[in-house]
């Protein structure tokens, strides 16, 4: 085998843009979370918002308007799991999972007529990682400008949690929800609006997948990440950043994994597949020994007059 | 006292089933201390409610200073003047004091300015509290310091306080009563809601007294004795708890050298409790909540076990057995969170019965439960103990707290306990539950049981105890005769005020 073929820096732009779909979905959950809500169908909201994206894309020529859509797809995926689970008081987590299984099906049908299409080409800027010498030509990264929005996203949550009064009132109605109300704060709007924001984010991180980083339409393309963005952000304990170094050692393990594959490492490809899953949940459990940042009220019906 | 500063009239509330409000009627002065009075159910909660504006009234006029008053919802109530003290603390564990308190205001300061403002005001009163801790952290007493400083921020002209002394040792309610005198004399109102008659009469200058929604009168609490307002509220004659000082017997339980590690984050751990308890003894223990209360009767209960010569039963070694082969050999528990612990809330009383009753009262056979019996048991429960409910099959949830705290208390003494340990039997409940309650543990220890009372309500403890210890950090003091102890003993065995400050670093 060959690893002097793998260019760090080649690596590392890699990694950013495999972790960025994850990111997107861990951090909007993140915020869900912490507003009390435990939203299961992440999956769900990924899917539909990669085909929703990649639908609009292609029939309007815009990938903006693709992401637009895909985020708008995402929101309006879990305003259904919000009026279940807040204004009928379904159980948040069977309404999550069959949001997931519903999500994948809704995606199936949408998808019909998509697959084999090529979507308009999303703007990427390329970063020249290495000169082109006699033997080869230039090695240039292609980064893109979510992949920073994506960073910016996680910064803007964890400030927006820590210092400002909206986000103190977010993670109040997390904490208790009966106090919150107590003291006069709308507890359903207010874990309305983190659904919504949620969805936003995991259609984005969808979108993600099926306009950039593959980019083409298969069924179940999402392939489990919405599980693992759920996964994060409880190993993360709830933190921003933490969730950031999470996603970026899935993309990490995952980069790796598809270059050992290419360099011909005598591993079954099935096990080298595995392991970004493998590693991410070994890696969060060892380091999410405290539950610090875990909301109290997480996943418990709030009813005012109770 | 100047003029008035709210008017009430004819305020009526009613919920399907139940009114609980009807046609209720008063005035609060400028600084005054106006006490409500009334049992469980009388409708203070709903009262104070609608003032505070959680609960619309569905007819009847508020005025505030001669304007109307009509809030819509806390907000408003809070921008009027009008702030709060809840019973059930309304506060978030997981967020420091500062958080808390600018969670409750409505165009909180900056974070920094935050803080200085609220150790400056809380030394002013004389309620001291750092505004980086975690609220998890606190003591009950300081939970309290927090929600009222929180009050105070808002410069209140009108401050709600729903059984605040409830929670705190003597020492605490007298720098309690002496920042409200000091408010009084700020000429803040405040409207006062306890249980405690004696401390009304320490502090209040007038009060209103609710039966079943209705306003049945007002009194000065000053002139009048305690025996009388507890006979307003009532509407009857008020029994008070008597106790056949009979001999005690053998020793029944045995707790030796019990150490437990704390069960959670916010848990106590119990360190080196020993104690012994006869036949015919009422044991008390007092303390301030949060100081192992829980933990103990976990460990007496067998939720949690330890090591097997902590805790002996007549002699047998029981530390290792769980909660049913206890109950099995005689020792029964029922422990303070009533939804959630002592019953299960979306069960009937029915199955409520079966789940600590089955062995004792044979309601399983070969595996079957015998739903029969299981009904009937309840029935009885529900007749001895005057359990207002329509029937055994209503979910325990449906209860209020004081008729299903009766229902808990009856079903474990009606299991004839050999043993019984109660955490806090008479939270919440009204002066003549409370009796009702007291007087059926005492008349168990009469037939020769052997009864652990642990309660944060010292004046109950007095009443029933022979013998007295305090939990303190999770260590029980030494064991003194009930007899001659005054208020000033038990604050100190408690640890006091004071101590509470460098308890929890």
């Amino acid at each position: 085998m060959d690893l002097s073929a793998i260019n760090p820096f080649l690596l590392l732009c890699a990694i950013l843009v495999s972790a960025t779909p994850l990111l997107f979905a861990a951090v909007g959950e993140l915020v869900v979370e912490k507003s009390g809500v435990l939203n299961l169908g992440v999956e769900g909201m990924m899917i539909t918002g990669a085909i929703c994206g990649f639908a609009i894309s292609v029939n309007t020529g815009s990938p903006w308007m693709g992401l637009l859509a895909a985020a708008g797809g995402g929101a309006v995926l879990s305003l259904l799991f919000a009026l279940l689970t807040q204004v009928a008081m379904a159980n948040q987590v069977a309404s999550g999972l069959s949001l997931t299984l519903f999500g994948l099906g809704l995606s199936a049908l949408i998808g019909q007529g998509y697959q084999g299409i090529k979507p308009p080409e999303f703007p990427t800027f390329g970063v020249v990682v290495a000169e082109a010498t006699a033997e080869r030509a230039a090695l240039v990264a292609r980064l893109d400008i979510l992949v920073f929005a994506a960073i910016a996203l996680t910064a803007a949550v964890w400030a927006f949690l820590k210092y400002s009064r909206a986000g103190l009132i977010l993670r109040a109605v997390g904490e208790s929800h009966d106090a919150a109300h107590a003291l006069g704060y709308k507890v359903v709007r207010i874990r309305v609006l983190a659904i919504l924001f949620g969805g936003a984010c995991a259609g984005l991180g969808g979108a993600y997948i099926s306009l950039i980083r593959v980019p083409q339409w298969t069924e179940g393309m999402t392939a489990g990440i919405g599980w693992i963005a759920l996964a994060l952000v409880v190993f993360a304990n709830w933190k921003p950043w933490r969730a950031l170094l999470g996603a970026w050692l899935f993309g990490g393990v995952n980069v790796l994994q598809l270059n050992l594959q290419a360099a011909g490492v005598d591993i079954p490809a099935e096990y080298l597949g595995m392991a970004p899953y493998v590693i991410t949940i070994i890696a969060l459990v060892i380091m999410s020994s405290d539950r610090s940042g875990a909301p109290a009220s997480i996943g418990r019906p709030f009813h005012a007059s109770s | 006292m100047t003029g008035t500063l709210l008017k009430i009239e004819g305020l009526t509330k009613a919920y399907p089933g139940v009114v609980a409000n009807d046609t209720v009627s008063f005035a609060i002065a400028e600084g005054e201390v106006h006490a409500l009075l009334g049992e469980n159910g009388a409708g203070k909660s709903t009262l104070v409610k609608m003032i505070y504006g959680l609960v619309k009234p569905d007819s009847g006029t508020m005025t505030l200073r001669g304007a109307p008053y009509t809030p819509s919802e806390p907000r408003a109530a809070r921008a009027a003047g009008v702030a709060m003290v809840f019973q059930h603390f309304s506060l978030f564990e997981a967020l420091n004091v500062a958080e808390n308190i600018a969670l409750g205001m409505e165009n909180p300061p900056k974070m920094r300015d935050l803080a200085a403002r609220i150790t400056a005001v809380s030394h002013d009163y004389g309620l001291p509290l750092d505004p980086h801790r975690l609220v998890g952290d606190l003591s009950a007493g300081e939970r309290q310091r927090v929600e009222i400083i929180r009050c105070l921020l808002q410069s209140p002209r009108l401050l709600i306080m729903d059984e605040p002394t409830s929670v705190l040792t003597p020492q605490e309610v007298d720098i309690l009563f002496q920042t409200l005198n000091k408010l009084r004399a700020e000429g803040v109102s405040i409207l006062y809601i306890s249980h405690k008659l004696e401390e009304i009469r320490t502090l209040c200058d007038s009060a209103t007294i609710l039966r079943l929604g209705k306003n049945v009168g007002t009194c000065v609490p000053r002139e009048t004795s305690a025996r009388d307002m507890a006979e307003m509220m009532v509407g009857s004659a008020l029994h008070v708890p008597e106790r056949a000082h009979g001999d005690t017997g053998e020793v029944l339980l045995e707790v030796s050298g019990l150490t437990n590690a704390a069960p959670s984050e916010f848990g106590t751990a119990l360190k080196d409790i020993s104690f012994t308890v006869r036949a015919g003894e009422v044991l008390g223990i007092g303390g301030v909540a949060g100081n192992g209360q829980d933990e103990l009767l976990a460990a007496l209960s067998g939720e949690t076990r330890g090591a097997a010569e902590t805790v002996k039963l007549k002699g047998e070694a029981v530390g290792r057995l769980g909660p049913d082969a206890r109950r099995i050999k005689g020792l029964l528990c029922a422990p303070e969170e009533r939804l959630g612990h002592a019953a299960a809330p979306d069960m009937s009383l029915t199955e409520n019965a079966l789940l600590t009753g089955a062995r004792r009262e044979g309601l399983v056979s070969g595996g079957f439960l015998k739903w029969g019996a299981a009904r009937r048991f309840a029935e009885k429960v529900i007749e001895a103990f005057d359990v207002r409910t329509p029937g055994p099959d209503n979910a325990a949830r449906s209860l209020s707290g004081g008729n299903l705290q009766k229902f808990v208390i009856g079903r474990e003494v009606l299991q004839r306990p050999e043993i019984l340990v109660v955490n806090q039997p008479t939270w919440g409940v009204d002066a003549s539950a409370a009796a009702a309650i007291r007087q059926a543990l005492l008349d168990l220890a009469a037939k020769g049981a052997a009864v652990i009372c642990i309660s944060q309500d010292l004046d109950e403890l007095m009443e029933i105890s022979d013998r007295f210890g305090a939990l303190n950090e999770g260590r029980l003091t030494p064991l003194r005769p009930a007899q001659g102890l005054t208020v000033e003993d038990i604050g100190l065995m408690m640890g006091g005020a004071q101590d509470m400050e460098v308890a929890h670093v």
